[in-house]
C-alpha cells in the first residue's frame, strides 16, 4: 500500500482504509453495467436485432441447398458474432463517456485495468446472450444443427478474444469524435487472426472432423485470447488517461 | 493538504498550465476564478489525477501524484458539471455502485445518511434519468462525498442550474465545507463563491495570477480584485 510521507496525519477515517476492492470494483461494474441493461434493453435489443437482420439477409440472398448451407454456417455465423459485438462495444463504451460515468469510473481509487475486466464480463455477457438467441435462430432458419458442444466451446473462446481486444480499443475509440465509425475500423483488423481460428474451427467441428484435426485452430484461439487478455491489462491505464 | 509545485501541462503545442504554484491548508474552501479557457478544469482534472502533469511535483494529503494516484483517489471527491451517474440506475443503486467501488464499509447506513444529507431519501428508488439537473447535481455530491474523502474538487458545480437548484447547491456545500473537508471549487460566477470561499484564487496566463483570503478582501469588491489579477 502507498504510504504518505508526512506522519503528522490524523487517524484513520473510512477514507483511509486500504485498497483491497479489485476483485469488488470488478464485480460493481459488471453488476452496474448488467442492471443498467436490464432496465434499458437498449443494447441487447439493438444487438439482437442487427444479428438477426444479418442472418435473415445470409439467408434469402444465398438461397443455398442444404450441403451448401452447412458449408457456409462457420462464416455467417462469425461474420454475424462480430457485426452484432460491435454494436454492443461501442454502445456500452458510450453510456461511460456521454454522462461522465467514464471519469467517475477512473477516479475510483482501484487499479484501472479493473475497469477494464469489469466492461469486458459486461460485454461478454452481452455477447453470449445474444449468442445464446442467435443459434437457435440460426438452426432453423438454415435447418442446420448447431447444438454442438465442441462448436459451442469454439464460440466460447472466440467471443473472449473477440471482446478481450474490443473492450481495449472500445475505450479508445470512445475518447474520439468518430467513435461509431472508428471502433471496427481499429477493431477488425487486429481480430482477423480471432475471427480465421474461429471460422476454421466451426468449420471443422461442423463437418466432423476429428478433434486432432480442429485442436491446432482451437490452442491458436486459446493462445490469441491470453495474450488479447495480458496486452489489454497491461495497457489500459494508457488508453484511458489524458 | 494540497501542495502544488512548478506545474506545466501541454497538449501537443499548447501549454495551459506554465509552472503553477498553488497551495490549499486542511479545511480551507479555495474558489478557483479565472476566464475560460484558463485551464481551470484542466488543473483539476491533473489533481484529480485524470490527466498527468507534462512537468511539477503534486502533493496531496500527503502522498504524490501521478506516483501514488490511487491513495489520493481514496482521499478525494470530484463534482464537475456532468453528474457522473447512470441515468438507468437509481440514486440508491449510484451509490451503492460507487461504495463498491471504494469497498466503503456499512455501505447501506452510509447510503441512507448521504441521501438524507442531499434530501433525496424519498426519491432513493426513483431512476437517475427521472431526476431534474439540480437533484441529479445533489446526488453527484453524495456520490462524491460518500467515502469520506479528505478534498473534494468542485468544477462549475452550479452549471446549468436554476436559481432555486444553486441556492440549494450552495447550502449543501457550506454544510460539506462546514465538516473541516479542504474544498477547492473552480467558477465563473463571482457573486455565488464570494460567500462560499475562505479564499479565492485568480487562474490567468497559466499560474496563479492572484490570491486573496476572505479576510484580505475586507470590504473590497472581489470583482476589482478579479479584474486586477487579470489586467497585471
Amino acid at each position: 500500500m502507498d504510504r504518505p510521507q508526512t506522519t503528522n496525519r490524523r487517524p484513520l477515517s473510512v477514507a483511509h482504509r486500504p485498497s483491497s476492492g479489485y476483485l469488488k470494483a470488478i464485480l460493481a461494474i459488471a453488476w452496474k453495467d448488467l442492471a443498467a441493461e436490464l432496465r434499458s434493453r437498449e443494447l441487447l435489443s439493438a444487438m439482437l436485432v442487427f444479428a438477426l437482420l444479418v442472418i435473415l439477409i445470409f439467408n434469402f440472398a444465398l438461397e443455398l441447398d442444404v450441403a451448401a448451407r452447412k458449408a457456409v454456417t462457420s462464416g455467417v455465423l462469425w461474420v454475424t458474432f462480430a457485426f452484432a459485438g460491435t454494436l454492443g462495444l461501442n454502445r456500452s463504451m458510450a453510456i461511460e463517456k456521454d454522462r461522465g460515468c467514464l471519469d467517475g469510473l477512473l477516479l475510483a481509487p482501484v487499479d484501472r485495468s479493473a475497469i477494464y475486466f469489469g466492461k469486458m464480463i459486461s460485454n461478454l455477457a452481452f455477447m453470449f446472450i445474444v449468442e445464446a438467441i442467435i443459434l437457435p435462430a440460426y438452426s432453423v432458419l438454415y435447418t442446420t444443427n448447431l447444438f454442438n458442444p465442441g462448436l459451442i466451446g469454439v464460440i466460447l473462446l472466440g467471443s473472449v478474444g473477440y471482446v478481450a481486444v474490443g473492450t481495449l480499443l472500445s475505450s479508445m475509440a470512445v475518447q474520439t469524435r468518430t467513435r461509431d465509425v472508428l471502433l471496427p475500423i481499429l477493431l477488425f483488423p487486429v481480430i482477423v487472426p480471432v475471427l480465421v481460428a474461429a471460422v476454421k474451427a466451426s468449420s471443422g467441428i461442423l463437418q466432423g472432423l476429428a478433434l486432432a484435426e480442429i485442436m491446432p485452430q482451437v490452442s491458436l484461439l486459446i493462445v490469441y485470447d491470453v495474450i488479447f487478455i495480458a496486452v489489454s491489462f497491461m495497457v489500459f491505464d494508457y488508453v484511458v488517461e489524458e | 493538504m494540497i501542495e502544488v509545485k512548478k506545474l506545466v501541462k501541454r497538449f501537443g503545442l499548447k501549454t495551459v498550465l506554465r509552472g503553477l504554484d498553488f497551495q490549499v491548508q486542511e479545511g480551507e474552501f479555495v474558489a478557483l476564478l479565472g476566464p475560460n479557457g484558463a485551464g481551470k478544469t484542466t488543473f483539476l482534472r491533473i489533481l484529480a489525477s485524470l490527466s498527468r502533469p507534462s512537468m511539477g511535483a503534486i502533493r496531496i494529503a500527503g502522498y504524490n501524484l501521478p506516483g501514488q494516484a490511487s491513495a489520493v483517489r481514496r482521499r478525494l471527491g470530484v463534482v464537475s458539471h456532468l453528474p457522473l451517474l447512470y441515468g438507468d440506475l437509481t440514486a440508491e443503486e449510484n451509490l451503492r455502485f460507487y461504495g463498491r467501488m471504494y469497498d466503503v464499509p456499512g455501505l447501506g447506513a452510509r447510503i441512507d445518511e448521504v441521501l438524507e444529507m442531499v434530501g433525496l431519501s424519498a426519491r432513493r428508488r426513483d431512476l437517475v434519468r427521472t431526476f431534474s439537473r439540480g437533484m441529479q447535481q445533489r446526488l453527484a455530491i453524495g456520490r462524491a462525498i460518500l467515502h469520506d474523502p479528505d478534498v473534494l474538487l468542485f468544477d462549475e458545480p452550479h452549471t446549468g442550474l436554476d436559481q432555486d437548484a444553486c441556492d440549494m447547491l450552495d447550502t449543501l456545500l457550506r454544510e460539506v465545507a462546514a465538516r473541516g473537508r479542504t474544498v477547492v471549487m473552480t467558477s465563473h460566477d463571482l457573486a455565488r463563491v464570494e460567500d462560499l470561499a475562505s479564499r479565492f484564487d485568480v487562474l490567468s496566463r497559466g499560474v496563479i495570477s492572484a490570491s486573496e483570503s476572505r479576510s484580505g478582501l475586507g470590504g473590497k469588491n472581489l470583482l476589482d480584485f478579479y479584474r486586477k489579477a487579470l489586467a497585471g
